[in-house]
């Protein structure tokens, strides 16, 4: 099993390095479409599978599906790609990057320093997670509702039509 | 008993969350630096999990429950935001929307 850990790391990694380095929008949403089923395939393995289908179904199949439509209606595919390779020359990216490193040295240096020792994950069934999500965390869910109502009825506000005061056609004679 | 251990989960979490700050720093485009800050939710709710499994509690994955939540409105209202300031500017580079009203 340590074996399919170590590929669906790689792909992972991978996938999610292509997402930030690609000029075609669309191109770098199938990526991260990749990235996410990668991780639920993690998921799977650490002991988590409730949280691998909710990754796949929520994540890859909402979200993701959210960001294709935007991307298709505002046609950022494949006309945005001279634009991009002009945005991302080698004087923009060099800095972050390199404190992005040194950031992650810092942090994998934190985890590796002695004592270092492997320590093994617990399988986790549904029904735990389902039953804290209940008692425990009662108060967090219907916060979450709350917030899920302020989400729906602010993306319906913000994407509304403004109401035209003349027809379209009375404003093209009176053009 | 899993095969993967604690340590390793939580290195590729922060090598996976660094890449995404990487990609919001350097990308000029909203939507890409919207598709990275999605790889640093993910990386923090794989933290999450790993954890809440190390210590056997279920709580890891209530957390990374409530992170999908959050990441779903945010996505829903930002995109519309998007959307709207591409109706307005006719551009998505972020060098050019630095201005809160138009002169």
């Amino acid at each position: 099993m340590n074996t399919l850990f170590i590929i669906s790391t790689i792909v992972m990694l991978f996938s999610s390095v292509m997402v930030i380095t690609r000029k075609n929008a669309v191109h770098a949403l199938l990526y991260l479409g990749v990235s996410f089923l990668s991780a639920a395939l993690i998921f799977y393995l650490a002991g988590a599978p409730f949280i691998a289908i909710l990754e796949i179904i929520i994540y890859a199949g909402a979200i993701m599906t959210l960001f294709v439509f935007v991307v298709m209606m505002l046609n950022m595919g494949t006309p945005l790609r001279r634009k991009e390779k002009n945005w991302m020359r080698l004087s923009g990216w060099l800095g972050p990057v390199i404190l992005t490193i040194i950031l992650l040295t810092e942090i994998l240096i934190i985890f590796i320093r002695p004592p270092f020792s492997f320590h093994q994950l617990l399988f986790i069934s549904p029904q735990d997670v389902g039953f804290t999500l209940i008692t425990k965390y009662i108060l967090a869910v219907e916060l979450t509702g709350m917030l899920l109502m302020a989400g729906i009825i602010g993306a319906y506000h913000l994407g509304k039509r403004e109401k035209k005061a003349i027809h379209r056609y009375l404003e093209q004679i009176n053009k | 008993m899993t095969e993967i251990s604690l340590e390793s989960g939580l290195i590729i979490a922060a090598v996976l969350f660094v890449t995404g700050l990487a990609g919001v720093m350097i990308r000029r485009n909203i939507m890409f630096i919207l598709m990275s800050m999605e790889i640093m939710l993910n990386a923090a709710g794989l933290a999450f999990v790993f954890a809440g499994s190390f210590w056997g509690m279920p709580d890891g994955q209530v957390m990374f429950i409530f992170i999908l939540a959050v990441a779903a409105a945010e996505v829903s209202v930002g995109l519309a935001l998007i959307i709207l300031v591409y109706h307005h500017f006719r551009t998505l580079d972020i060098s050019k929307l630095d201005n809160l009203k138009e002169k």
